[in-house]
């Protein structure tokens, strides 16, 4: 999906091509990267080239614009300028929207972000497990309720959000600090990949440009631009994530935080937003209630009541193991020996009953 | 004049026959030692002459040369004392060398001609009796180790003066009695399983690798009792049979680290996780055995696993397959025995804490959990959890009725009894031992099992070794329980037990 402009394309290259001097120009103000991508052609060349503003010259001399969009094209990529009609209306408000938002993945998404309000669920790239299982569950909560669920790609809450909605059968929207189509982390690979299949990747770097410092700052702009609500999970202080809630604040849409351990640097961020004022989210319920008003939209169940096995002593283990931290206690508290607590462990969890926690345990299956 | 005497050096742990040759001839007196002698047998020219001249005996005053041979072969320690010096009584016409023709020696002297004991007594014992010697002269306090191997006459030696009269049969000792302590129960004071407080799953996991010789790996926060455990896993393997008990010493001997008796439990070996890949399957200039060859048909325990070196931990990957190391050394190739059971323990996370006050990050349990793979942990058929005791059960409870070492070695040894007799002919003891091919051929599964098990493996992604980990684990089970054939709960309680690929977890 190929509609954009011939002065927003010129603009998004241009960009692109100075992307590497930006990073000198900005210093240490590297949250009004998005202050600078909001000028002007001219000023734009005039601050950010410096000396190579003949050759950004050059550049804009031999570019062609219809060989770029037959590329684009060709490659599948969509690629919308603000003046399309397709545009996330959303991101219009911010005070420098990207010129032309390029994509990677279904197309419908588009129409999706403008029916469903969007929410952002970022957090910090060193989750805590605590941070890791709520949002995941937030993220499968949202996908499943068909909220569209925005975030980075990152590492830690990030994918985990993304992961989330995708098991949720949502609709992913990644935004990353790279071209679309260029997989940062390269650990995301397979993510990369589903989220395309699912969602799309979003960015306002054409394809293959790689990612720069300053391109993190600004796409969280284009993170709280797409979405209604700016949940942060998890966050030190300061961090990219209490960015991204900045930048929700100055549009003047919602930012909630999950409530963390009050002696969890990873905490911080959240707990410190929540004191500001941040809506206290503790599930998908609080997110849907904050989005369409208290209790307009249901979470739908993504436990499916199922009935427990019909074995007696399995249904007596399945309890015990949901309270019980080791097998010893398990066995006690079923009050059978070890031996036969093991068998019956087995059995549920082949029954799919239990999981497996990573280094031993097991909880309850999600389904 | 000439005279050769025999001895017997180590070779890794096999025995290297050593002909001492002596040449005593006119001329300037000079003491010549050749042969690729080290260091040590260099030095044995000043204990050869002050131990003979103290017991009494004459060192000649010529020109003497001492020929270690085979001469390429690079000999070292101070075990060729004993033989040197006979060698130059025989060629200086002070014994009469027909005497010493069957015969083969070994020994350190002091420089007052008293013997001292040396490595790898019953190496020697052994490459004698196999190269036909009759009869073994060793140090007094190496002949009841040496005296272990049957026929061959073992003399156990004082001091250079009395086989001098041994020699000129002034002087016969009585044949040397093998050190074989009473074999059957534990020793009373030895650890046993009873000294520990509950633990009640990790004791049955203990007793399933005992009874298949399976690889263990236990999870706990630190002061669980992981190592007290582990410390009682050779109390309830059988004990070793005579030939085991043998490969046990004689390796032991070679290190230097044997009680002077045949062993009659098997080793515990816990080395430290700083030791190197050369600690821990053997090499060095003067190749020494590794803790996976001293743990030889015992137990070796790797405490804080994710601490070891990586390139020590992959090391381990040919003992655990061939249940040996080859180790090269210039042209030669040397080989160990390595067949131990290794049980391996670390924490859930690195802070160690309890999940509740955990304040890892999800990238730093990744990291921690990455470190456990590699060779060794495909290998590990067993994983169990191990929590801290309450105070509760710490205190109170009588002794008596806790599970003792003797009764689960007692099912121990019943369960290897079936193994023994299914697996006759295929050279492998244990389950545990058993290859891919072997375990799909031994394991049959009924139509019952076997649709269950790929029915489990819709929910539980059992990698091709994930799977014939959890049949080999089974059918351990099983034995224990006396089934020839699987049941549904063996099987469902062996994949309680298994250890999923690290990967999928670190995803």
């Amino acid at each position: 999906m190929i509609d954009s402009c011939h002065a927003c394309l010129r603009r998004a290259f241009l960009i692109a091509h100075l992307a590497p001097r930006i990073a000198g120009l900005l210093g240490s103000r590297e949250r009004k990267a998005a202050g600078l991508l909001g000028l002007p052609e001219g000023e734009l060349l005039a601050a950010a080239a410096g000396r190579g503003v003949e050759q950004a010259l050059a550049f804009l001399e031999a570019l062609d614009a219809d060989r770029e969009r037959e590329r684009l094209a060709a490659g599948g990529f969509a690629a919308l300028c603000t003046h399309a009609p397709a545009y996330p209306p959303l991101l219009r408000e911010l005070t420098d929207p990207p010129a032309i938002l390029f994509g990677a993945g279904r197309a419908e998404t588009f129409d999706a972000l403008r029916e469903e309000p969007a929410v952002a669920v970022v957090g910090t790239r060193r989750a805590s497990p605590y941070g890791t299982e709520v949002a995941y569950a937030i993220g499968r909560g949202l996908g499943a309720s068909g909220v569209p669920v925005v975030s980075g790609l990152a590492l830690g809450i990030d994918g985990t959000a993304h992961r989330g909605c995708l098991d949720g059968g949502g609709t992913p929207v990644a935004v990353v600090a790279c071209g679309p189509d260029v997989v940062y982390p390269r650990r995301h690979r397979s993510l990369h990949q589903r989220v395309r299949d699912a969602g799309l990747v979003l960015s306002e770097l054409p394809p293959r440009t790689e990612p720069y410092r300053w391109s993190f700052p600004a796409r969280n702009r284009i993170m709280a631009g797409l979405s209604r609500l700016t949940l942060v999970v998890e966050a030190a202080d300061p961090s990219g994530s209490l960015i991204t809630a900045d930048f929700a604040k100055d549009l003047g849409r919602c930012v909630a935080a999950v409530p963390g351990r009050v002696t969890s640097h990873v905490a911080q961020g959240t707990n410190n937003l929540l004191k500001e004022g941040a809506a206290a989210i503790t599930g998908t319920e609080d997110v849907l209630d904050e989005l369409f008003g208290v209790g307009v939209r249901q979470a739908p169940q993504t436990r499916a009541p199922r009935a427990g096995p019909g074995d007696p002593l399995l249904r007596t283990v399945l309890e015990a193991a949901e309270r019980c931290p080791s097998v010893e206690a398990i066995a006690r508290a079923a009050g059978c020996g070890v031996a036969q607590t093991r068998a019956a462990l087995g059995r549920l969890e082949a029954d799919g009953y239990l999981v497996r926690r990573d280094l031993g345990g097991w909880e309850r299956a999600a389904c | 004049m000439l005279a050769a005497v025999a001895t017997f050096t180590l070779d890794g742990v096999r025995a290297q026959e050593v002909t001492v040759e002596v040449d005593v001839r006119r001329g300037l007196p000079a003491f010549t030692l050749v042969g690729l002698p080290d260091r040590a047998i260099r030095e044995s020219r000043e204990r050869v002459r002050a131990a003979l001249l103290n017991s009494g005996l004459e060192f000649p005053q010529k020109r003497l040369t001492v020929n270690l041979a085979p001469a390429e072969v690079r000999k070292a320690g101070p075990g060729f004392d004993l033989a040197i010096a006979v060698g130059l009584l025989a060629a200086s016409g002070q014994v009469m060398p027909e005497q010493l023709e069957d015969c083969a020696l070994a020994g350190e002297l002091s420089l007052s001609g008293e013997l001292r004991a040396v490595r790898g007594a019953l190496t020697a014992a052994l490459g004698a009796r196999r190269a036909g010697y009759r009869r073994l002269f060793v140090p007094e306090p190496n002949a009841p180790e040496a005296a272990l191997v049957e026929g061959i006459e073992v003399s156990a030696i004082p001091s250079l003066a009395r086989l001098a009269d041994l020699l000129h049969g002034r002087w016969s000792p009585e044949p040397a009695r093998p050190a074989v302590p009473d074999p059957g129960e534990p020793p009373p004071d030895g650890p046993d399983l009873a000294d520990v407080r509950g633990q009640e799953d990790a004791k049955r996991a203990l007793e399933i690798a005992a009874a298949g010789g399976h690889n263990l790996l236990m999870i706990g926060p630190p002061g669980a009792g992981k190592t007290m455990l582990a410390r009682r896993l050779p109390g309830i393997l059988p004990p070793p049979s005579f030939e085991e008990a043998l490969e046990v010493t004689q390796v032991h001997s070679a290190a230097g680290i044997a009680s002077g008796q045949l062993a009659t439990e098997r080793p515990f070996r816990a080395p430290h996780h700083t030791i190197s890949a050369q600690g821990l399957v053997g090499g060095g200039v003067r190749p020494m055995p590794g803790e996976i060859t001293l743990a030889h048909r015992g137990v070796l325990f790797l405490d804080e696993l994710p601490e070891f070196a990586r390139a020590a931990v992959d090391a381990l990957r040919q003992p655990l397959e061939e249940g040996r190391v080859e180790i090269m050394r210039g042209q030669r190739t040397l080989e160990f025995p390595a067949n131990a059971i290794v049980v391996a323990a670390c924490n859930r996370c690195p802070c160690a804490r309890p999940p509740d006050s955990c304040s890892c990050t999800t990238i730093e349990l990744a990291r921690y959990q990455r470190r456990l793979s590699g060779p060794l942990v495909d290998r590990i058929d067993l994983v169990c959890q191990v929590e801290a005791v309450p105070t509760v059960q710490l205190v109170g409870g009588p002794h008596e009725l806790r599970t003792r070492s003797a009764d689960v070695r007692a099912r121990v040894v019943a369960a290897r009894t079936r193994q023994l007799a299914r697996l006759a002919g295929t050279g492998i003891l244990c389950n545990g031992d058993m290859d891919g091919r072997l375990t799909r051929r031994e394991v049959p599964l009924g139509a019952n099992l076997a649709a269950r098990l790929l029915a489990v493996r819709d929910r539980i992604p059992l990698s091709g070794r994930g799977h014939d980990r959890v049949l080999r684990v089974a059918r351990t089970i099983a034995d224990l329980e006396g089934r020839e054939l699987l049941a549904e709960s063996d099987l469902d309680e062996a994949l309680s037990y298994r250890l999923d690929s690290w990967e999928r977890i670190a995803a």
